[in-house]
């Protein structure tokens, strides 16, 4: 990239590689989108909300704590807490990933704030810093499509496809977690910050609400750097694929 | 009634992702605080794995998901592609509950 002109041709071919990376998250997230389309309509969403649920919400973890305490028999909006409480993760993933974005027109970012998911922001951040923008951006994007279009399939055709878990989709959010979770597992101090991020939640979860050992695990942050005071210049910097 | 719980929490969830994006982006923040964001992924993505593999609705316990996870886990370490983590993960998960087990 030693000429204008060869810097902008990297960056116009840089898409299809981002794009590579963020296909099979789509792909992935568009199977829990199915088994969220069936849930939502069995917990008494009709499948026009419920589509328009995920076109609205967009925060998949949180969409099926709103349908699970639905299914358990509680009120709406004691689903909505515990969805909001689920949610609470993205103020500091928001905090994460917004350093790397330009300082752009508000309705710009209003548009990324939307499309502040797990998927995107970790994609966004595992990588050469200056093309986090891009990373973040086509991830969510990817996301959003394969999350709402699944949705309304699996809420309209639905009961065509039986009980998600014996497809094992339960296992498939935690496995699509730790894959986005490996360029940290790389460096030291994203080992150590996991590790605490760990012990924080299950040893909290039986003790509070869901969504309170999420957000308490971000202590496992704030201890890692305690104890790794030497600086890598930027961990997700060197976290490359 | 459940069409004002989902805008409630369409609305809410927004607020809080756009906490970072609408006060602080394209600034730059303390030294200190750029490696906090960082490592903040890590920790949140552990303990996303961590509770969605043995927490249920009766609290911690081991199931067909830990299986699945640790499956995973050998496949991540074998810088297995994406999609290759999570189908192994659910097809392991999916195989030991057709053998009857979690």
């Amino acid at each position: 990239m030693k000429t204008l002109s060869r810097t902008h041709n990297a960056t116009a071919g840089l898409r299809a590689p981002v794009l590579r990376r963020a296909l099979p998250v789509g792909a992935a997230v568009a199977v829990y989108g199915l088994s969220y389309g069936v849930l939502a309509v069995t917990a008494g969403l009709s499948p026009l909300v419920a589509t328009l649920s995920s076109v609205a919400i967009l925060a998949g973890g949180s969409q099926f704590a709103f349908v699970g305490v639905l299914l358990g028999g509680g009120t709406p909006m004691a689903g909505a807490a515990a969805g909001l409480l689920l949610n609470l993760r993205f103020v500091p993933f928001g905090l994460a990933v917004a350093r790397h974005l330009p300082a752009s027109s508000l309705g710009r970012r209003a548009v990324d704030s939307y499309l502040v998911v797990d998927e995107s922001v970790a994609i966004g951040l595992a990588g050469p810093p200056a093309h986090a923008t891009r990373r973040f951006r086509v991830t969510g994007w990817t996301v959003t499509v394969a999350w709402i279009v699944s949705t309304g399939v699996g809420a309209y055709g639905g009961q065509l496809i039986g009980d998600p878990e014996r497809f094992g989709l339960d296992a498939a959010f935690p496995a699509g977690f730790l894959a986005l979770l490996a360029p940290w597992l790389r460096t030291r101090a994203g080992r150590v910050a996991a590790i605490l991020g760990v012990l924080l939640a299950l040893g909290l979860t039986p003790v509070t609400p869901p969504g309170v050992p999420i957000v308490a695990s971000v202590l496992g942050a704030v201890l890692a750097l305690r104890w790794l005071p030497a600086p890598p210049v930027d961990t997700a910097g060197e976290a490359t694929t | 009634m459940i069409v004002v719980a989902v805008l409630v929490l369409a609305v809410g969830t927004w607020t809080m992702k756009a906490f970072g994006p609408m006060v602080s982006a394209g600034r730059e923040l303390p030294p200190t605080l750029q490696r906090l964001t960082d490592l903040v992924p890590a920790a949140m993505l552990a303990a996303l794995v961590a509770t969605q593999t043995v927490v249920s609705d009766t609290g911690l316990g081991v199931d067909a998901r830990v299986g699945g996870v640790a499956a995973a886990a050998v496949a991540v370490a074998l810088r297995a592609p994406f999609a290759a983590v999570v189908v192994i993960g659910a097809g392991v998960a999916a195989s030991l509950r057709a053998l009857g087990w979690g």
